[in-house]
């Protein structure tokens, strides 16, 4: 099968369905292949999603996958094209952690959770830009330069959006149907705010469900990788074959990985589910109030039953976030030093070939992150803050605690607006940070949640409905967000597409 | 609280980040901005709270002692910005 | 009165605390899973987590958490059950990762004690503050290019134990005892080999200067002194230091320091390294160690030395010395034990503390590669119990096995040294020096019985000392009243 017209269809195609005709060869793992590489080499260089592209790798990969094919060798994702945030190390691929310290480096190993994919037969297509070591919401700080969300304002279709942050790359591309599928990680928001600004699916699993083996580490313990794709039910088969045990991370979790895609079958009949009333923020956009209850009107539809919850101490969630991502990061970072890898910039000595490396190496919000992580540990305020960040990261984990003895999962806004444009929200740091006021509490406490289209704004911009469920209940938080996805039947199309 | 030119300096030192003076005041401004929006943590009661330091709710695993890692020097050199031989080189250090 | 420096306005009391870096035995890293052998190529034992390449993630080595509960058994003190991983921050050039993950807040051991013997045979306790768990760092060679330092990252990642003692110690000499009876300790366990040279034993000797009756003034950090010697000369040469700093009117400042040539001097790389931002290591978890696991540790300890030093004195009616002595090195307590066992055991101490520790320590060996075997020397005692020889001439068989490491009986068969104990021939020797020395005889039984011994000398030089001293006796004195 050959011809332009194919070839639009096959990028637009789910992973459940691409899965499908692979098996039953209505068309290659080289076609599907090509037709992302093509969609790539005509779109990338105005959305800017892909830092990395390895078309002549994922060929290979493809001509393997064909080859296992047609001796009926199928595993879950043989010959799916995926694309690869450029946060987790790919062995001979370079990995840039969307910053110029990490431009030249070449990592000798492969992360956990891209070998998972691997060894489901997935072909990776590039790695995807992305906000600098995962610091931001915008993708405006990425070394090398921002991306964009193919996503129009009808009002305003030359304004050019963010596609949110940090994972920005892999959501545009997947949005635009550049991949099938691709991985994120979500240390504030940075899976689930991206899915929303770009009308698709992102899921970010419980700490712990995910290696962070091989994953460039921002705050290690609230990095968390995660898939997106533009169904639930893609998304479920990603973490699927992302999700297990490692034992070379010593936070992994060594429980079962449930079936995901059938757990998005499964319905919300005898559900109790949540809305926490603090999540009504001032600012907030209309259209996601009345999105929100209509979400909840679509599950009481569907059987389930809808509880008025309190998390107390929401709003209080970032704060203690900006204490302890930074502090964690300002530690994290301190191996780019240009000693072992990565950038160097000669010095008059050892402490002065530091300063400028770091300085030449990290960009504004990196070096802003830094000094605010170092302060908050340095002798005389550790107390103030860091420590009092982590009692107030307990007292939200006890609210989710608390919340989830009552009901099976909670449902909220994924972000308080729909997609800004660049250059928005860039005056004042803080203005930024607010747009994980709703994505953020739950990388505090840890616990799986799930952001779905589930419509439009007015000027026409995609909204996301977020789904937060217990510790290592990500089945139920598949289940909710399906249903969810169902009764929306969200359709529209970004305007920048493969095929559009 | 609110951070002095000197503070600032004096992180940026420990952080190993050369900052220019020029930059000092647009920082001064920026990281005050965001130490002055963490401050609401104050309006929280914390007491009796015993600190989370990660979401993980376990017990550290343990590795049994086998060597089953290392002996690729060309590997961890691989990226170095400078090598001298199987060393990595730096600028002088004096103790 | 106790050690003190003597100023020019008075005495001082010297305070010293120290902090030693044990490296852990262990075949794989703490956090890694690369290898720990000294001596190998640069960069060879070195994985990826242990250049603190990006994504790498520690996770902890069982052995090394089972070496430290022993330790701290061994060293009586409270292990804790649950203890946490901290990373201390700092920028070095042979600290990969910008920070070490060490154990600040809580220490997998906590309080302990050490019973220190000095050289008047006192004894003292210094207490132990806490044994934690943490990182070595790489090491940095400065002198194999003008202008560079080159990095070798092998140490990087191997397991230390810091063994901090409380500020306890009064003199030179009792920082030495305390190291050296810590290293017996260790190596009794087997959790550190106490190899100073090798660098796998290192002392960070906090020192402080008072007047008798005074709180503790400040104190100097004195960094990685490698050798009992110098932790000695160490504490000496920077009390002397700090007193002259102190009476010249000046204030001694905390600082790191370090020893070379004989005195200390202030480090310059340490500056500003008093902020080390210490924070709960996010990459891992709580260590909590399993009560029953750490029974079966407790079960399977080996004797301690001041438990075997116990021992001996009981059940071998040793003196404290000589038993402190024997059980300073496990291997030489061995030994002794294999020479006595069966045999009179003081005779064996003082066989292995006189004739074999200077046989010892003229060939320039240890015990372990001694060449007289414990089963050798135990059968040279038994060649003396049974009187084939005497003590003089196993002075000779001795020095034989020292030189040929042949076995006594073959020795004495080979040289022809049996004891004689036929009476006969005794009685024919012991006649022939009495006829040859009949003045000698006739000034005896005047009354000159010092002259006893000049027989004695006579007959066992007639004999080529092979007489059985006993029978040579009896005869003499059987001949000399006949006489």
């Amino acid at each position: 099968m050959a011809g332009s017209s194919t070839a639009i269809s096959l990028t637009d195609l789910t992973i459940a369905a691409a899965r499908d005709g692979l098996r039953a060869r209505h068309f290659t793992a080289r076609e599907l292949t090509e037709a992302h590489l093509a969609a790539i080499a005509r779109l990338n260089p105005r959305l800017n999603a892909f830092i990395t592209v390895t078309g002549d790798r994922a060929l290979t990969q493809a001509d393997a996958a064909d080859t296992a094919l047609s001796r009926g060798d199928f595993a879950p994702l043989t010959g799916i094209p995926l694309a690869i945030k450029d946060l987790f190390c790919t062995e001979g691929v370079r990995t840039t952690a969307g910053s110029h310290i990490l431009s030249p480096f070449v990592p000798p190993y492969e992360s956990t959770v891209s070998a998972n994919l691997l060894r489901d037969g997935a072909i990776f297509v590039g790695k995807t830009n992305m906000d600098e070591f995962a610091m931001g919401s915008s993708n405006m700080t990425s070394a090398f330069g921002p991306v964009v969300n193919p996503w129009k304002r009808r009002q305003d279709a030359d304004a050019v959006l963010v596609p949110g942050g940090s994972s920005g790359g892999s959501a545009s591309a997947v949005s635009a149907r550049l991949a099938m599928g691709a991985t994120g990680t979500d240390t504030g928001g940075s899976i689930r705010q991206p899915a929303a600004f770009c009308g698709i699916v992102g899921m970010k699993p419980t700490y712990g469900r995910c290696s962070r083996w091989g994953v460039v580490a921002f705050a290690s313990s609230l990095d968390h990788p995660g898939p997106f794709a533009r169904t639930t039910e893609d998304c479920a088969i990603l973490l699927g074959s992302m999700a297990g045990h490692d034992p070379k991370d010593s936070t992994s979790a060594d429980l079962p990985v449930a079936d995901y895609a059938a757990a998005c079958g499964r319905g919300v009949k005898g559900m109790r589910i949540g809305v926490p009333r603090e999540y009504r923020v001032d600012g907030m956009q209309g259209e996601i109030e009345t999105l929100w209850q209509q979400g909840l009107a679509w599950l009481r539809d569907a059987g389930a039953e809808i509880v008025d919850i309190s998390l107390p101490h929401t709003k209080y969630a970032l704060p203690a976030y900006y204490i302890v991502a930074p502090a964690e990061a300002s530690s994290n970072l301190a191996r780019y030093d240009g000693v072992r890898f990565g950038l160097r910039e000669n010095g008059t000595d050892l402490r002065d070939l530091y300063e400028r490396t770091r300085a030449a190496g990290f960009g504004a919000e990196v070096r802003r992150r830094i000094l605010i992580g170092t302060y908050v540990l340095s002798a005389g305020y550790y107390d103030a803050y860091y420590l009092r960040a982590q009692k107030v990261r307990a007292l939200i984990l006890r609210d989710f605690t608390d919340a989830f003895a009552q009901v099976d999962a909670l449902v909220a806004p994924t972000a308080p607006s729909a997609a800004f444009a660049q250059g928005e929200n860039m005056d004042d740091p803080v203005q930024m940070y607010l747009n994980d006021v709703f994505t953020g509490p739950a990388d505090l406490a840890g616990v799986p949640a799930i952001s779905v289209p589930a419509g439009l704004d007015a000027n026409g911009l995609p909204l996301g409905l977020q789904v937060i469920g217990k510790p290592f209940d990500e089945a139920t938080v598949f289940a909710v967000g399906a249903a969810l996805e169902r009764a929306a039947g969200f359709d529209a199309l970004p305007q920048i597409r493969a095929g559009a | 609280m609110s951070l002095e030119p000197a503070t600032i300096r004096r992180i940026a030192a420990l952080a190993r980040l050369r900052v220019e003076d020029a930059e000092l005041p647009v920082l001064a401004a920026e990281l005050n901005g965001i130490l002055g929006w963490i401050e609401q943590l104050n309006e929280v009661n914390v007491d009796g709270i015993e600190p989370l330091t990660g979401a993980a709710q376990m017990a550290l695993k343990m590795r049994e002692d086998v060597v089953t890692d290392g002996g690729y020097p060309d590997k961890v050199l691989a990226n170095a910005p400078e090598r001298a031989g199987d060393f990595y080189a730096v600028p002088k250090v004096v103790e | 009165m106790g050690y003190a420096i003597e100023g020019s306005t008075g005495t001082w009391e010297v305070v010293v605390g120290l902090e030693v870096h044990a490296q852990v035995i262990s075949r794989a890293k703490l956090f890694s899973g690369a290898a720990t052998d000294f001596g190998a190529p640069p960069n060879s034992q070195v994985s990826f987590v242990d250049a603190a390449f990006p994504g790498m993630l520690p996770v902890i080595n069982r052995e090394c958490v089972a070496q430290a509960v022993r330790t701290g058994l061994g060293l009586n003190a409270h292990i804790n059950f649950v203890s946490r991983f901290d990373r201390k921050n700092y920028f070095y050039a042979d600290l990969p990762a910008g920070y070490q993950i060490s154990q600040y807040q809580h220490p997998i051991v906590g309080e302990g004690k050490i019973e220190i013997e000095l050289t008047d045979g006192s004894t003292r306790e210094i207490g132990i503050t806490r044994l934690h768990l943490e990182q070595d760092a790489g090491k940095s060679l400065h002198d194999q290019h003008p202008s560079k330092t080159y990095v070798d990252l092998n140490r990087s990642g191997v397991a230390l134990m810091e063994i901090v003692s409380e500020p306890d110690i009064r003199s030179p000499e009792e920082a030495g005892a305390y190291v050296r009876k810590l290293r017996t300790i260790l190596r009794y366990l087997g959790t550190c080999d106490g190899n100073m040279e090798e660098g796998s034993m290192r002392a960070d000797v906090n020192v402080s200067v008072r007047r008798h009756g005074e709180p503790y003034r400040t104190r100097c950090e004195v960094k990685n002194v490698n050798s009992v010697r110098f932790v000695m000369q160490a504490i000496e040469a920077e009390a002397k230091r700090q007193v002259e700093v102190w009476e010249s009117g000046g204030t001694v400042e905390q600082e790191t320091r370090l020893f070379e040539k004989g005195t200390t001097r202030s480090m310059r790389s340490k500056e500003d390294a008093h902020d080390y931002r210490y924070f709960p290591d996010p990459d891992l978890l709580p260590l909590v160690l399993d009560e029953a696991w750490v029974a079966e540790l407790k079960a399977k300890l080996p004797e301690l030395p001041d438990a075997k030093k116990r021992r001996f004195m009981h059940d071998y009616g040793l003196a404290a010395y000589d038993a402190g002595v024997l059980v300073a090195e496990q291997a030489t307590a061995d030994y002794f034990e294999r020479v006595a066992k069966g045999r009179d055991a003081k005779l064996a101490a003082n066989w292995v503390m006189g004739d074999l520790f200077a046989a010892l320590n003229r060939a320039g060996r240890t015990i372990v590669d001694s060449p007289v075997s414990a089963a050798a020397l135990g059968g040279l005692l038994d060649l003396m119990a049974d009187n084939t020889i005497s003590g003089r001439i196993a002075k000779d068989v001795f020095e034989a096995m020292v030189q040929t490491g042949d076995d006594p009986v073959a020795i004495i068969e080979a040289k022809g040294l049996r004891q004689v104990t036929d009476t006969g021939a005794i009685d024919a020797a012991v006649a022939s020096v009495l006829a040859a020395n009949a003045d000698k005889v006739a000034e005896y039984q005047a009354g000159r019985e010092k002259l006893f011994g000049f027989f004695v000398g006579q007959v066992m030089k007639a004999m080529a000392g092979k007489g059985n001293p006993a029978l040579v006796n009896d005869a003499l004195k059987r001949k000399l009243s006949a006489a």
